[in-house]
């Protein structure tokens, strides 16, 4: 092993297995014969294409491979020359340039095209536009699934009728058409009691942040968490099995009282700071960005990026085999940027207080309207209720021009020294 | 009979004004009065105007308004118009709004409406959701039944039932002024060197402002004194303008376009007041008559979803060659994912139509012209060089 590389866990070994084979397979379609779908991780159906044996195919995923994989950089001018504004998402640009590049994969093999675009509008303009650039390239049938947002905090029937409407009588005929597969609702309850058991378990693990210390980070290590659940493998056995094995390695570390393993393979058990982070990670530099953190003794008890996926802590959702479709519907609608801004802000400082934080950080995505419009609200009103200190850090999702090191890191220090200072004018007003 | 410069000077006043005295008198006239804000790009006005309340569009602040609050609320990479609306709100020069609509648009002026009902809980506050499913059975249902929930919320507002018939008398206001605004528009195609940008675009502004029934009379009284009127016809070169349908371009900067010798023969400024193409029915039911509308006749813009390869962009092309146009301007907000991310497919269809372009990007308060102005006039000379050789 590299000096670089990062240390892996067991679960992390099999994700990075599971992630590997999904790659192989969307990279061989040609000989398999198998049919894929581009979609977004926030109102991911994957329950529902593998009712019809489709791949899922995802570009944010493939962006932030790229992102780590210092490759992004490139794609993204790529694009910026081809046209494409330098003010948008990073994500589609780092898309279209890997596109213009021969949409070469991780394993070194060109993806297959797609065969279906499945457009989930859950939570994010810039989904419509990308699925309708990504229609232009590859001329494939393109599903819009129109899913509203929670603008007074709360979804309506009104809301879930119309979107398992636009399942029932046009995202499922699209899938059967370009599959030749029958829908059959009773394979998608069994794939969605797997993702129950999976959400189980993933809810479980994210709320031992609650603990001291912390035996996770659920923002550096959330978004190796939420892997499997956010991505192709929602619904499979493999990601039932990940969790459990998840869940089993977290309860060791409580048993030992460890924290969470660093990428350096040192247990970070030693934890002054416990914050919760709102907003993306930067995956350029994402290695960096993590040490930051854990050299100052801080660790991510909770986040909300590990919410955009699917959110199953804060109000409970489960999918639910009993109402698959309706269950759905209801999954798309409670993804985290789908709900409005105070909404959010009720979330965060739940978990301010459930999670006994020390602060709020935000980390404000440069091209993320979606999470960072707002932001600075976010930060008034959590300090205003919590009494907490918040620190606002500027980055980017995978456009390298924006991530300033020496920035950030000195940011954090002086966030980190104004919690110690608020902690000390407590001890003193307390004496 | 009122002449061009007399009924653009007041729109100019309105336009001018920040604290949206017109709508505070309108209030004050009658007690009981309310006024629902908007923002862009499209909200049924027909349901505020049944209710017995006067719709305001809030275009943000404009290049007068200094921001001093607003930069607090927002980062530097997103663009001006919710920083303005803020600043607007937290100087009370909206303190006269009861009701505040945010319509689907992108996630900026979506998050907006999250800020509005933490900032100010006592106004009516909603997002105002449209559909992106264009079957009646699907997003048609859904929509109607959103309409029926802003009127359920109106009719709370403003203490009164809004009937049926008072939905179609207000479906009728609208249909009578959005068919002067074709008018008008027309007028512009056929003699713009009689109507110029300038002058339509503050027409068009005082109707986010002013009772329907007299903008609707303004804009007559206007064409018929344009119509009057002699003025010289220059070798402009015919552009239609794209990209600027949410955050307002400076007035200086259309008045640049033009002043470097473009006509502009269409635009998307202010969509709302032409959103729907055609004359909404009086027959039936009007929140289904206004669904079908929004389905079938709206136009369509970057905040839309365009359900085929085959039509993406087709609307630009088509009101290229209705306009009688010889090329295209991009001018949009910079930061606005919208007209942004749409740019380059729209340019694609322009490209394969033979429809030149170019593209810049603005604020609403960009200060500095002549980049805009030189850009604008090398485009349009270019094109009549062009034109000359070919």
């Amino acid at each position: 092993m590299s000096a670089q590389e990062a240390v892996k866990e067991p679960s992390m070994l099999k994700q990075k297995e599971m992630i590997a084979r999904n790659y192989d397979l969307l990279t061989s379609t040609r000989e398999t014969g198998r049919k894929v779908a581009s979609t977004f991780v926030p109102g991911n159906l994957n329950e529902l294409l593998m009712c019809f044996g489709i791949l899922n195919n995802l570009p944010e995923i493939n962006a932030i491979q790229n992102g780590m994989r210092k490759l992004s950089g490139g794609y993204i001018m790529d694009a910026e020359k081809a046209g494409h504004s330098e003010d948008v998402c990073t994500y589609v640009k780092a898309d279209i340039g890997l596109m213009s590049k021969g949409a070469i994969a991780p394993n070194g093999k060109p993806f297959s095209a797609p065969d279906v675009l499945l457009l989930s509008y859950t939570g994010c303009f810039t989904f419509m536009k990308w699925f309708e650039l990504l229609r232009e390239q590859y001329k494939c049938p393109t599903l819009m699934l129109h899913v509203p947002y929670e603008g007074d905090g709360k979804w309506t029937l009104n809301m879930r009728d119309y979107i398992v409407k636009q399942l029932k009588e046009e995202v499922i005929p699209m899938l059967e058409q370009v599959s030749g597969v029958k829908f059959d609702i009773d394979l998608l309850r069994q794939y969605l009691r797997n993702s129950a058991k999976a959400e189980d378990n993933l809810v479980w693990v994210l709320d031992q942040g609650k603990r001291t210390p912390s035996p996770i980070d659920a923002y550096f290590g959330g978004v190796y968490y939420i892997g499997p659940i956010f991505t192709a493998f929602r619904g499979t056995q493999d990601a039932v099995e990940y969790y459990e094995m998840l869940r089993k390695e977290i309860q060791e570390r409580i048993d030992k009282g460890q924290g969470p393993l660093t990428p350096d393979g040192t247990d970070f058990a030693n934890q002054k700071y416990r914050i919760v982070v709102e907003g993306p990670p930067n995956w350029t530099n994402f290695r960096e960005f993590w040490k930051m953190f854990y050299d100052e003794g801080a660790v991510v008890v909770a986040s909300s990026y590990t919410k955009v996926g699917g959110m199953y802590d804060y109000d409970g959702f489960r999918h639910d085999p009993e109402h698959p479709l309706e269950s759905l519907a209801e999954y798309c609608l409670g993804c985290y940027t789908n709900r409005n801004l105070p909404t959010r802000i009720d979330v965060l400082q739940k978990y301010m207080e459930d999670f006994n934080a020390d602060g709020l950080l935000i980390n404000s995505i440069k091209s993320c309207n979606s999470f960072s419009a707002g932001q600075l609200m976010i930060m008034r009103e959590i300090e205003k209720r919590t009494g907490k200190p918040g620190a606002f850090i500027e980055t980017d999702l995978v456009d390298p021009r924006y991530f300033s090191a020496a920035n950030v890191k000195n940011r954090l220090e002086s966030y980190f020294q104004m919690i110690d200072q608020k902690r000390q004018g407590a001890r003193v007003a307390a004496e | 009979m009122a002449t061009t410069a007399e009924i653009v000077a007041r729109c100019q006043d309105i336009f001018d004004d920040l604290d949206f005295t017109v709508a505070r008198q309108w209030k004050a006239a009658v007690p009981g009065r309310k006024v629902v804000g908007f923002m862009p790009v499209y909200v049924p006005r027909e349901l505020i105007h049944a209710a017995g309340m006067l719709p305001v569009g809030i275009f943000g602040g404009g290049d007068s308004l200094e921001v001093i609050h607003g930069d607090a609320y927002y980062q530097s990479y997103i663009c001006r118009i919710p920083r303005s609306t803020i600043e607007l709100g937290v100087t009370h020069r909206l303190d006269f709004v009861d009701g505040m609509l945010f319509p689907f648009v992108c996630d900026v002026i979506r998050n907006l409406s999250g800020i509005w009902k933490l900032m100010f809980p006592n106004v009516y506050t909603r997002f105002f959701d449209t559909p992106q499913n264009f079957r009646k059975d699907i997003g048609g249902k859904y929509y109607t039944h959103e309409l029926q929930e802003l009127r359920d919320g109106l009719e709370n507002l403003a203490g009164r039932k809004i009937t049926d018939d008072d939905l179609r008398r207000s479906i009728a206001a609208y249909n009578e002024n959005r068919r002067v605004i074709r008018d008008v528009y027309k007028f512009r195609i056929d003699r713009p060197w009689q109507a110029p940008t300038s002058e339509v675009y503050l027409l068009m502004r005082a109707g986010m402002v002013l009772p329907v029934e007299e903008h609707t009379r303004m804009m007559r009284d206007y064409l018929a004194a344009a119509k009057a009127e002699n003025r010289p016809m220059r070798d402009n070169t015919r552009i239609v303008i794209t990209g600027s349908f949410c955050e307002q371009p400076p007035l200086n900067l259309i008045k640049s376009i033009e002043m470097s010798g473009c006509y502009v023969v269409d635009d998307d400024y202010m969509l709302v007041n032409r959103w729907l193409m055609e004359d909404v029915p009086l027959d039936g039911d009007p929140l289904e008559r206004l669904s079908d509308a929004f389905l079938e006749h709206s136009v369509e813009t970057a905040c839309k979803y365009v359900d085929t390869e085959a039509k993406k962009g087709r609307f630009l092309v088509d009101s290229v060659r209705r306009a009688r146009a010889e090329g295209v301007i991009f001018a949009a907000p910079s930061f606005c994912d919208p007209a942004l991310l749409d740019r380059p497919m729209l340019q694609h269809r322009l490209a394969e139509a033979g429809i030149p372009y170019i593209a810049f990007k603005y604020a609403e308060n960009s200060g500095q012209m002549q980049p805009i102005r030189e850009q604008a006039g090398t485009f349009a000379d270019s094109i009549k060089l062009w034109s000359e050789a070919s």
